[in-house]
């Protein structure tokens, strides 16, 4: 049962995978990536109980932690252009 | 007692993973960033909410159940967040979304300069 699970969320990483390479907007390859974190953290979770080595969870909540900062960084970085933000005490020089 | 448990979780992992292929589908499928967004958003609210739910029934009362909690607290919580985030960084952009005359005039008229002398 939980070799079927994972091979449903292989081919969902596989289906939104082409969406992260056609996208058109770079909104959607965003959009694609942080779907991506978020299903290899189920496929972390599965394949821990699949080969019976409960430990891949610390692994998946490590993955889903940086997967948010990963997406609010590259987030601001593509809205603002840098990731410091201007106007803040001790950038003025 | 453990049948049930077993069929019970067989059927939220099986339906979860479902609800992954056509949240990806739907990504696939959508034609427009914003519509593509809520296609998304079924992975981290079926798909998942399933998933750990059925996890969480094979596991039993243990520390791994915690984990798992925690995991979809995480989802809970952060993914609304960024998908918030994105949008509104979309639209900061300026990207439009698609509204349904667009759509329709998409369909029935070849190129984009007949489109707008139309209107």
């Amino acid at each position: 049962m939980f070799t079927a699970a994972a091979a449903g969320l292989l081919v969902a990483l596989g289906l939104v995978l082409v969406r992260a390479m056609l996208g058109p907007t770079v909104f959607d390859r965003v959009q694609a990536g942080n779907t991506i974190g978020t299903l290899a953290m189920l496929l972390l979770a599965v394949i821990g109980f699949l080969t019976g080595r409960p430990e891949f969870l610390d692994l998946a909540i490590i993955y889903g932690l940086l997967n948010v900062v990963g997406t609010v960084a590259v987030l601001k970085f593509f809205r603002f252009g840098d990731l410091g933000e201007p106007g803040g005490k001790g950038t003025e020089q | 007692m453990s049948e049930v448990l077993n069929a019970l979780s067989w059927a939220c992992l099986v339906s979860g993973a479902a609800f992954c292929v056509i949240s990806a589908l739907g990504m696939i499928r959508m034609p427009d960033f914003y519509t593509r967004v809520h296609a998304a958003s079924v992975t981290d609210t079926a798909g998942a909410g399933f998933l750990l739910l059925g996890m969480m029934l094979q596991a039993g009362f243990t520390l791994v159940t915690v984990k798992l909690i925690i995991i979809g607290l995480l989802i809970f919580f952060t993914s609304p967040t960024a998908t918030h985030a994105l949008c509104k960084a979309a639209l900061t952009r300026g990207l439009k979304p698609l509204l349904a005359h667009d759509y329709t005039s998409a369909e029935s008229v070849t190129s984009p300069e007949e489109a707008t002398s139309k209107r």
